[in-house]
């Protein structure tokens, strides 16, 4: 019997969301004790801040141009190397419960796995899962959730909010007391909630295990990214007027607009809305008239998922002791990027490479009987190092195609194993616009590269010094005062690109 | 603007003719697009219906076997417009293009229906690849 794993992961949850990590709104203390006895990353970086690549990379190990999944519309192919398959072939019991996103959702001719597996069609180890449950942000859809609800709850189908619009773009309706893009009260009652869902499906599939089997158990909640319409039982946890504005909000419109103004122009673009460079936030949203109120309220909203996530893991947890295998199992706790969340007057994702999408939650708990003290780890990692890391602990060496490397255990292990830098991707090309991103986080400064695009020749960038400006408010990017760090930062991200894919997979779908 | 437009195109190792046998007979779509399951025909309307349970009603604009073009129309009240159009040129003997090209409003449609027809160009190519060459006419 070796050492079980329980990989939860979350979608689009930044890092001050967690108390652990000084986040005040959100009450999360199954996410804090997990952090006091384990190891609590506060420099986890994503590959992609988008959800398909940056998962393609979890379950791969590979940086997104090495997977190919290069945007989200992009699948991964069904035979792409996956560390599922891995612990499968070591013995494991595998199984994804909640959100997979590695192949697209918008699907009318079935043609991805992922979508038949709720009507019936043999999962037969897809990406080397034995078992697998999907859900997304709502009941519509194939996925196993939607099915749920659509045949054994279908009064609360409706009540989700439209995450698309009728023409099928990322929905700008308003809701909530604010009318805040993509915020919706909902009337499903929180036991039918998807994030409750999620977790009666993994403790029924761990209990269908012997105690002794190895397990490897992807749960993988859809909240708390968009649209937050936790359900209306539980809004009354967070009272939104009573909320801060976040640290990254410069309530002076002219100091935000300024701010803006020193980042490459696609910023600004999208904050007027004379560009929407990306499929992922509302096309017909003009971010400069978000509200003080709507970040409130959005804020309240996302808390709230996170709480209720919180208590889901909770109970997950509770299963496990009550199967007498907690000190068995090795916990880790993330997620697959981060929100804008009213940083800069912004909201949902896109093409900026700062710490609302790029610096995640991350903590993991080794089984007791690896004997590992609880730590903090400042040094950079990326999500890239998951799935080494759960080859190691499985005691079996990470396959040459993984390009991470195991997580440090301790900052003096980070040290040892030259932990300096993560890489970050974006790439999309979607309806003539073309945006290409490298970025590089290293010695608390963070440098973001622009290849050629809509918006750039090529030329800029953006530099931030992260310890003096963690709220990523100046770009130093001209400023000659930093030239040698950037010239050495930008050496340093040429040096270290992964290894690319030609040619570029095709687009097939938005999302 | 919220016309969206995919081009998807390949070579295929088959004379043009004997390509646009199949994909210009509009009657055999659903034999090598990957999602389409089966599909009515009625004079130049033409109803296909996909894997994921929906139907689409569509309306064949061109059918010319002179100069190998197939243009069709899907009618559901989702798209404000839509045309797809495939091409099959002949580069050498026993060589040819097909470029299977989508246009839609909304734009989104054009991605997705541009993703079936990506998959669909490369079953056409597995499938006439397969089949011995026949002598050009």
């Amino acid at each position: 019997m070796g050492r079980k794993i329980l990989f939860i992961t979350t979608d689009q949850q930044r890092y001050d969301t967690l108390g652990c990590n000084g986040g005040t709104v959100a009450r999360t203390p199954v996410a804090d004790r997990l952090a006091r006895e384990g190891i609590r990353y506060e420099r986890a970086v994503p590959q992609s801040v988008v959800c398909m690549p940056s998962r393609s990379t979890i379950i791969t190990g590979q940086a997104p141009s090495t997977h190919g999944v290069w945007m989200n519309g992009v699948p991964l192919p069904a035979d792409a190397p996956s560390v599922a398959q891995v612990l499968k072939d070591a013995g494991y019991k595998t199984a994804l419960i909640g959100k997979p996103h590695f192949e697209p959702f918008l699907d009318p001719f079935a043609a991805f796995a992922e979508n038949r597996f709720a009507g019936g069609e043999p999962v037969n180890g897809h990406r080397g899962f034995d078992h697998f449950l999907a859900a997304t942000h709502g009941a519509a859809g194939p996925l196993a959730y939607s099915r749920f609800i659509l045949t054994e709850h279908p009064e609360f189908a409706g009540g989700f909010y439209p995450v698309l619009d009728g023409t099928l773009e990322v929905n700008a309706m308003g809701g909530g007391e604010t009318g805040m893009p993509q915020l919706w009260n909902n009337p499903i009652p929180k036991e039918l909630y998807h994030t409750d869902w999620c977790a009666d499906q993994a403790i029924s599939w761990l209990d269908s295990l012997d105690k002794d089997d190895d397990f490897f158990l992807w749960l993988s909640f859809p909240d708390p990214h968009h649209p937050q319409d936790v359900p209306n039982s539980e809004l009354g946890r967070i009272n939104w007027r009573d909320l801060d504005l976040p640290a990254a909000y410069p309530t002076n419109r002219t100091q935000r607009e300024a701010i803006l103004d020193g980042k490459p122009k696609h910023w600004r673009m999208w904050y007027d809305g004379t560009l929407v460079s990306n499929y992922e936030a509302p096309a017909s949203w003009v971010p400069s008239t978000l509200t003080e109120d709507q970040i409130r309220e959005f804020t309240a909203y996302n808390a709230i998922a996170c709480e209720l996530i919180d208590e889901a893991i909770g109970r997950v947890f509770a299963a496990l002791s009550a199967r007498g295998i907690e000190d068995d199992v090795d916990i880790i706790f993330s997620t697959d990027h981060g929100d804008l969340g009213g940083d800069f007057g912004l909201a949902f994702k896109g093409p900026y490479h700062v710490d609302g999408l790029m610096r995640l939650p991350l903590i993991w708990k080794p089984a007791k009987n690896a004997n590992v003290a609880p730590s903090v780890v400042a040094a950079p990692v990326g999500l890239v190092d998951l799935a080494p890391t759960f080859c190691q602990i499985a005691g079996i060496a990470a396959p040459s195609w993984m390009e991470g490397k195991s997580l440090p255990v301790s900052e003096a292990d980070a040290e040892a194993r030259n932990f300096e830098r993560v890489l970050t991707e974006w790439d999309s090309e979607l309806f003539g616009v073309a945006m290409h991103l490298r970025t590089i986080t290293r010695d608390n400064w963070v440098l973001t590269a622009y290849l050629p695009g809509t918006t750039s020749d090529g030329t800029d960038g953006e530099l931030y010094n992260l310890s003096e400006d963690p709220n990523q408010f100046t770009n130093l990017w001209s400023d000659p005062s930093v030239a040698a760090m950037k010239a050495d930062l930008l050496d340093d991200l040429w040096a270290h690109q992964p290894k690319q894919v030609t040619p570029l997979r095709p687009l097939v779908a938005p999302v | 603007m919220t016309l969206g437009s995919i081009r998807n195109e390949l070579v295929i190792e088959r004379s043009a003719d004997q390509v646009w046998e199949l994909a210009g007979d509009a009657s055999r779509l659903h034999e090598w697009f990957p999602g389409i399951v089966s599909l009515d025909m009625d004079g130049n309307k033409r109803t296909i219906h996909l894997a994921g349970g929906l139907s689409m009603p569509e309306d064949i604009v061109i059918d010319d076997k002179i100069s190998r073009r197939f243009e069709y129309s899907i009618t559901m009240p989702v798209f404000v417009f839509h045309r797809g159009t495939i091409d099959v040129i002949a580069l050498e003997e026993n060589r040819c293009m097909v470029v299977y090209a989508c246009e839609a409003d909304p734009r989104t449609m054009a991605l997705i229906i541009g993703g079936g027809c990506y998959r669909a160009l490369q079953e056409l190519k597995r499938q006439m690849e397969l089949q011995p060459a026949k002598a050009a006419n």
